[in-house]
């Protein structure tokens, strides 16, 4: 069932945590809420649940205002980052009691029952307790447990958040697969950029309780709507220029600024991978100084000064071009950027809680 | 969300160490080393062997002359003169009478205060709003005053000069010298036991598995009984247990409403009392030693429980520390 949030506001005490906030959920997606730990993702969640009251605005689903309904008629399934099993249950137990809480006849729990368990593969354990399970196992369960009742929205806290890196990385792929099988309008929280781009479909990008951008991984990846996007989804280096007009300039360097007018200062945002290195000046490029090469499996990352732009300077080159250019560390070289992403510095204020430098 | 449900293929973390394994993988332990190596692996910050053992020397001579010594006198002094006589101080009237009522005082102020404390426990951890800490610092009251003052405020409100005196008097209700006045100043003094167990026990455990209840449809009711209730119930008996000690146990509170009426409003503490002022040291003695006996039941059963409490206590820590 689609969702659709209409100028949401929240605050706790003094503090705000969602401050206008509005997003479309179309039926049947999976979207991840991306932001650093504080920005109001969690909140947003738990609202959507239906265990936070909202200060100002309206949540609906399928077209109809839920802002009222209390969290037990909402009938959302909800997946906690600690799992939140019933430590005094069985894994079997656990995944009946929505239907059990709800009357349903035995048969039909039993039936149901088993069918989620084949589901998340832990027919094996039905009479275990959480404590005698692993934390993927335990994580499944508690998701066996949400999709009982056959919820229409799905919710998932940090899923994956308190797992091993190479179960979380397994459970992620499964969670996708599951979700292209059930299509069950999906919503999950996420601090981590590699997680939120392998799952969704689409990434929602949350700062300081306001959503910065939402769109495809490819979209706010290639087309970051701020600085905040920029810094927050991988390596950048920042560069300290103006803009005249729609042309930016960073001391001798010129760029096409698009979208710009006027005169400003303005940051000038380039990914390491986006740099190239050349041996001898070439048009469009500036001199720098290798200091160390750091190899990362199929590429390596070059750390570099570059006096006159901003001293520290990062380049992400493949292992084909590191070993034809055959850099050591104190070369002299000179680094032309393929593509830059122009912001006016006043944009680039204290908002900027992720420091990917 | 289609009810079509299939297995996917391949099953996530075939290998994932279970946490038992991850646990056994932590440094080895102390034992390990050779004993030369050990003295000098002291912990920094431990204390010397000869520091050790005098504290500890200390406190186990401070527990032998002031717990020790005298739970030996009781029990060897109510059965100095042979099982027989120890057992003919029971079957007397006015000790049958008040071994009767303390166990009426008991069973009413040990329920009670298990469904204060519950309820106590679960606002204050369950809910944000003004006023919590004084409510918790309220709970404690009863710990911070002297009983005998917990009896004289039942004296105050409900004496024949007091504030509800004269009124429930001529609704033909007595309340102090008899028995509700006992069951009042018991309740009174007893109150925090259950409350101050369960709020720690609950705080520790967090909110989250009561939330994932009501997302799934629980009703509070069913909250309660479903998923709160079997998540505390030892923490609870725990309490009781603690509870029933004191009610059974409490003797200035009790004494200031009682008015001492023999075989009417005695309890087990009272009735000793009395039996030592007339000087029947034996039967005073033999009264107590009923007494010793609680606690000594009491001691057991507290211990057995926080055997049993402790993988629930050691989850509860473990989640609450990242």
């Amino acid at each position: 069932m689609s969702i659709e949030i209409r100028g949401l506001w929240k605050s706790f005490g003094s503090n705000t945590v969602l401050r206008d906030v509005s997003l479309d959920v179309p039926d049947g997606e999976l979207v991840a809420l991306l932001g650093p730990s504080g920005c109001g993702k969690t909140t947003l969640l738990r609202i959507l649940a239906g265990l936070e009251t909202v200060d100002a605005g309206e949540v609906r689903s399928g077209g109809e205002d839920i802002s009222a309904r209390s969290a037990r008629d909402r009938n959302v399934g909800l997946v906690f980052q600690h799992y939140a099993l019933f430590r005094h249950m069985t894994v079997a137990e656990n995944v009946a009691f929505a239907l059990r809480v709800r009357k349903r006849p035995r048969e039909e729990v039993a039936a149901r029952v088993d069918e989620l368990l084949h589901l998340v593969q832990l027919d094996a354990y039905r009479d275990r307790h959480p404590q005698q399970l692993s934390g993927g196992q335990r994580q499944r369960v508690a998701l066996a447990r949400a999709l009982a009742t056959s919820p229409r929205i799905l919710l998932l806290d940090e899923p994956f958040g308190a797992l091993d890196a190479r179960v979380r990385q397994e459970l992620r792929r499964w969670l996708r697969r599951l979700h292209d099988e059930l299509h069950v309008t999906s919503l999950f929280v996420t601090h981590d950029q590699e997680e939120a781009f392998e799952v969704a479909d689409r990434v929602v990008l949350m700062n300081a309780g306001r959503i910065e951008q939402v769109g495809t991984p490819a979209q706010v990846f290639e087309d970051p709507a701020s600085p905040f996007v920029m810094r927050f989804l991988g390596a950048v280096n920042v560069f300290q220029g103006h803009v005249d007009g729609d042309r930016a300039y960073v001391q001798d360097l010129e760029f096409a600024a698009p979208g710009s007018s006027g005169r400003s200062r303005a940051h000038v945002f380039v990914r390491p991978h986006e740099l190239d290195v050349h041996k001898h000046s070439v048009p469009g490029s500036f001199a720098a100084q290798v200091d160390r090469l750091v190899p990362l499996g199929a590429a390596v990352r070059v750390e570099l000064t570059a006096p006159g732009h901003g001293s520290a300077v990062e380049v992400e080159l493949d292992l084909r071009k590191s070993e034809a250019l055959a850099l050591a560390p104190g070369d002299r070289v000179h680094l032309s950027p393929r593509r830059v992403r122009v912001f006016p510095a006043a944009d680039d204020g204290d908002s900027l809680t992720a420091s990917s430098l | 969300m289609s009810d079509a449900v299939r297995t996917l293929s391949s099953p996530p973390e075939a290998t994932f160490p279970p946490p038992a394994a991850r646990e056994e993988a932590s440094p080895p332990a102390p034992e390990a080393a050779p004993a030369r190596l050990r003295a000098r692996l002291r912990r920094p910050g431990e204390d010397p062997p000869a520091v050790r053992w005098t504290l500890t020397a200390l406190a186990l001579l401070f527990l032998a002359a002031f717990v020790l010594v005298p739970a030996a006198a009781v029990v060897s002094e109510a059965l100095k003169d042979g099982v027989a006589l120890w057992w003919r101080s029971f079957v007397d009237p006015d000790a049958l009478a008040a071994i009767r009522l303390t166990l009426l005082v008991a069973a009413i102020a040990v329920p009670l205060n298990a469904l204060f404390g519950l309820a106590a426990a679960w606002s204050i951890t369950r809910f944000r709003y003004r006023g919590k800490s004084a409510l918790v610092s309220l709970i404690d009251l009863p710990f911070g005053v002297s009983p005998v003052i917990s009896g004289m405020v039942t004296i105050l409100l409900f004496g024949a000069h007091g504030w509800l005196g004269p009124w429930l008097a001529d609704h033909g209700v007595k309340v102090v010298f008899a028995v509700p006045g006992i069951v009042l100043a018991t309740v009174f003094v007893t109150f925090p036991f259950v409350a101050r167990e369960l709020i720690p026990f609950m705080e520790a455990q967090g909110t989250e598995e009561e939330e994932a209840a009501l997302v799934l449809g629980a009703s509070g009711w069913q909250i309660l009984r479903k998923v709160t209730l079997p998540n505390v119930k030892w923490s609870l008996l725990y309490g009781v247990i603690l509870c029933n000690a004191r009610a059974m146990g409490e003797f200035g509170a009790v004494s200031v409403v009682s008015g001492h009426i023999r075989g009417v409003t005695n309890t087990i503490p009272l009735h000793v009392e009395i039996l030592y002022d007339e000087y029947r040291f034996r039967a005073a003695f033999a009264v107590a030693s009923l007494l010793f006996v609680l606690a000594v039941v009491t001691l057991v059963a507290k211990k057995s429980l926080e055997w049993k409490q402790r993988p629930a206590r050691r989850e509860a820590a473990l989640r609450s520390s990242p």
